[in-house]
């Protein structure tokens, strides 16, 4: 089948929609990388077999989707039109929902969103708080559409963007748009995305290309993942409105080889766009054409970098140069290349369907749409959130991720990945967006958020954070390659009891040196966590250094354990958690840790339901 | 574009043909800037991090490589700040923990006013300038040696560690290397590199061992000589 021109392309639309009843049920379930790990895959064959015994296949649509960002009660499946979402479906719950929901429009308790504190269960999906406080424009859809489907995308408005800019807009009245509507690169460093595009578009030579960053890799952080996973047309056309815009017929994307179904589906994505007439030469007729390579990355952190990016594409190893020529000049085999993220390139259908005075009005002065965020860490609804910029950290780690797991008190968010920092309580209520979280110390960055608990040490996350740099610096330049290696041998030394007054302003000397000294922004950056860290829990640094202490009991060469005597029932449950048999005691006595035997690995802690053990 | 442009460094005004780095001006200006990784020879690398300067005017400065920053008119450069300081001396320090004996490093130390490195000691030797592995690409043109791994594990190597197939023998990355860390061994007609042994050519008129014979046979392919054309040594051709 070939699309000729916008006008078939409507049609098909219209004649998607015609065909579609909505009152037919259909039974959606996640097929994204969490739910698959949690065995969706083998829900849906499961559902369609016993779909099939009871003779309803042809009655009851079955649809696989993408990530809907709520992973902590994953395998998510949703019952339309009534919008049943169920959490933690297994196998054997299928024959139950069909019989009873499917069938007899009857809920099963079990299976719904049980609110932590009132105890009430809610059956719409978009009724659970999580959702209910999101704003979900790009990864909304991966909920509705089955991402291997281009029908399903072209029924949900798909590619009209591109045919509007194809048939009503010159390639500068697609800038225009773009830039009026204040979006900002969302992998991080937030510059205005319009004008990136007009500097390429005026650049001298030729080829230009247009490349999708979609090398992820913050710790934590699977947002582009989950938008490739599960609606990968929507970044494939904007990635074409850009290529128009800028003036390219050829583009990249750069995906990271880990993520093996975003690249399953980002490949099918362009297989049927190219079969259509959506992708290659004279696109929707209008004499433009564009197509994509996908260049598949090895797992480099630094090659998120552009310029260890481009080199990754042209074959060298993913080292960066240094940047004093714009890549929007020279950047890919000395072309001038434009470079979005994944996230960023979503975002552009929908503001030319939309408009651009429409996109403005969401999110702050300076910070326009949406931000994906991915919420991992000492959070009780892990998973992906979309909120309007300027929404407070508070809203988005107590309202809409249910707050900290156990009671237990927050303590710090680290945000903008290993380029990023943490946080502390004083600054919940701050809004969220570029620059209000620059200037708190942190970043934005492509949209990790990890939460951390009384019980997380922030030497240790610093110190985790600097040991994930040193693997992953390219080891070009000196000091990112030796710097960060020896500031994580002081903050070893530190978490060891083995600190001395001096190493916080060496630490801070050090910081400073790498930050102006390294070649790219893997470097310049990488002190930000012991920055952000030392600057807002000065005290715990000062606990390790000076009284040997490690105030949150994580670090294990400072801390012992203990059962208190007099509250331990005796019940056995932590004698028989223990791996290493260092704990002993009689049945319904108080029992006792041997400190030369216990390795402090916490198992006790976690199975004590007395909170008889304790650290020291 | 004008062939020449004129820029400050330090307060002097100096110009300086377009298109140069502000490293080679400073240079051609008697105006010294402390660089390891940078040679006339090698294209602009930007590695090392000890010729860093500090550019811009008053209140929007930034630090950047004076080995690959190139002059544009009207540039503003101060190559002795707190800030360039204090860079150059934590490179200095970082480079001292891998080799703390080198006398390159040693000098360069002390003009920073450099005593002794604060950090653990790595004794690695190679400080991973990539001079020898620039110099085998970008002027013999064999590419014998590269870089592998990356972080601190990076280090420069032979192809899969083995006997690298592509080197002629020729020394050039011993006899750059900046702390002499790439040893060459000559004993009877057999040149020792890379762990790898290369026979001499013996020059026919004096008898002399002149060069190793792969060498020989990799001029003669570039310079489309013949092969007897080598069979004698410089002095006696």
């Amino acid at each position: 089948m070939k699309i000729r021109n916008p006008k078939e392309l409507e049609k098909l639309c219209n004649k998607l929609l015609a065909n579609k009843d909505p009152q037919k049920p259909c039974i959606t379930i996640c097929a994204s990388s969490g739910c698959v790990a949690l065995g969706s895959n083998r829900l849906v064959d499961v559902l369609v077999k016993e779909l099939k015994e009871r003779g309803l296949e042809k009655n009851i649509d079955v649809k696989e989707t993408g990530c809907h960002g709520f992973c902590e009660g994953g395998p998510l499946l949703i019952i339309y039109p009534e919008e049943i979402c169920y959490l933690r479906v297994s196998e054997k719950d299928i024959p139950n929902i069909v019989a009873k929901t499917v069938l007899n429009h009857e809920i099963i308790e079990r299976l719904l969103y049980k609110d932590p504190v009132t105890g009430k269960t809610i059956a719409k999906q978009s009724e659970i708080p999580f959702f209910k406080k999101q704003e979900r424009l790009i990864i909304g859809n991966n909920a509705r559409i089955d991402p291997s489907s281009l029908e399903d995308y072209i029924s949900t408005g798909g590619y009209s963007a591109l045919a509007k800019v194809l048939s009503q807009m010159s390639p500068d009245e697609v800038i225009g748009e773009i830039k009026l509507s204040g979006l900002r690169g969302r992998g991080g460093g937030g510059f205005p995305t319009g004008v990136k595009w007009e500097s390429t578009r005026k650049a001298e030579g030729e080829p230009k290309y247009v490349i999708c960053n979609a090398d992820e890799g913050d710790p934590g952080a699977y947002m582009d993942r989950s938008v490739l996973e599960g609606n990968p047309h929507s970044v494939l056309e904007g990635m074409i409105i850009g290529a128009y815009a800028i003036g390219s017929n050829a583009g990249y994307i750069y995906l990271r080889d880990e993520y093996p179904l975003a690249v399953t589906r980002f490949t099918l994505a362009i297989e049927k766009a190219r079969e259509t007439g959506l992708l290659g030469k004279n696109i929707l007729g209008s004499g433009f054409s564009f197509d994509v390579t996908i260049s598949r990355g090895g797992g480099a952190f630094v090659c998120g970098e552009s310029s260890a990016l481009f080199a990754s594409i042209e074959g060298r190893a993913g080292e960066p140069r240094a940047k004093y020529v714009h890549a929007t000049d020279k950047g890919l085999f000395d072309k001038p290349t434009n470079l979005n993220n994944v996230e960023t390139w979503a975002n552009v259908p929908l503001i030319i369907n939309k408009g651009a005075e429409w996109y403005r009005t969401i999110g702050t002065e300076k910070s326009k749409g949406t931000k994906i965020f991915s919420l991992v860490g000492k959070i009780n609804n892990t998973g992906l959130v979309e909120v309007p910029m300027g929404i407070s950290l508070r809203e988005i780690i107590f309202d809409i991720g249910g707050g900290i797991p156990k009671g237990r008190k927050f303590k710090a968010v680290q945000t903008g990945g290993p380029s990023g920092g943490c946080l502390p309580e004083e600054f919940l209520d701050k809004p969220v967006d570029f620059d209000e979280l620059v200037e708190l110390g942190s970043m934005m960055g492509s949209g990790g958020m990890i939460i951390m608990d009384d019980r997380t040490c922030m030497v240790d996350v610093a110190r985790y954070f600097l040991m994930f740099l040193e693997e992953e610096s390219c080891g070009k330049c000196t000091p990112c390659r030796e710097g960060i290696l020896q500031m994580r041998e002081i903050l070893d030394r530190i978490t060891q009891g083995l600190g001395e007054e001096s190493d916080l302003e060496t630490l801070e000397q050090m910081s400073q040196a790498i930050t102006d000294g390294a070649l790219c922004a893997l470097g310049s950056t990488a002190p930000n966590p012991v920055m952000s860290t030392i600057r807002f829990f000065r005290d715990e640094y000062e606990a390790h250094i000076r009284d040997k202490r490690c105030p949150a009991g994580s670090c294990k060469d400072l801390i012992s354990y203990s059962i208190n005597q007099a509250t331990c029932t005796g019940c056995g449950a932590c004698l028989r958690a223990c791996g290493t048999n260092a704990i002993t005691g009689e049945k319904k006595k108080p029992h006792r840790i041997d400190p030369e035997k216990c390795i402090k690995c916490g198992a006790c802690i976690e199975t004590c339901k007395f909170n008889a053990v304790e650290v020291s | 574009m004008a062939d020449t442009v004129t820029v400050t460094i330090n307060e002097r005004k100096i110009t300086a043909p377009a298109g140069s780095t502000i490293l080679d001006a400073a240079h051609d200006a008697n105006i010294y800037i402390p660089n390891l990784c940078s040679h006339e020879e090698l294209a602009p690398y930007g590695a090392c991090r000890l010729c860093m300067v500090e550019i811009g005017s008053r209140e929007k400065t930034k630090l950047v490589a004076s080995c690959i920053y190139e002059v544009a008119e009207g540039l503003e450069v101060r190559t002795e700040t707190p800030r360039v300081n204090n860079v150059r001396r934590f490179v200095i320090e970082l480079l001292l923990a891998r080799n703390p004996d080198a006398p390159v490093l040693r000098k360069i130390a002390d003009e920073l006013g450099v005593k002794d490195t604060r950090f653990k000691k790595q004794n690695k030797g190679c400080i991973l300038c990539g001079q020898c592995v620039r110099t085998c690409r970008e002027v013999v043109g064999v590419s014998a040696i590269g870089f592998k791994g990356r972080g601190v594990t990076r280090q420069v190597t032979t192809p899969f560690g083995e006997s690298p197939v592509d080197c002629i023998a020729c020394g050039s990355c011993s006899y750059i290397c900046p702390v002499k860390v790439i040893p060459l061994k000559e004993e009877n007609g057999v040149r020792e590199i890379w762990k790898t042994k290369f026979e001499l050519k013996k020059c026919k008129k004096c008898g002399r061992y002149f060069a190793p014979v792969k060498q020989l046979e990799y001029f003669s392919k570039i310079t489309k000589l013949p092969k007897e054309h080598f069979d004698v040594c410089l002095d006696c051709r």
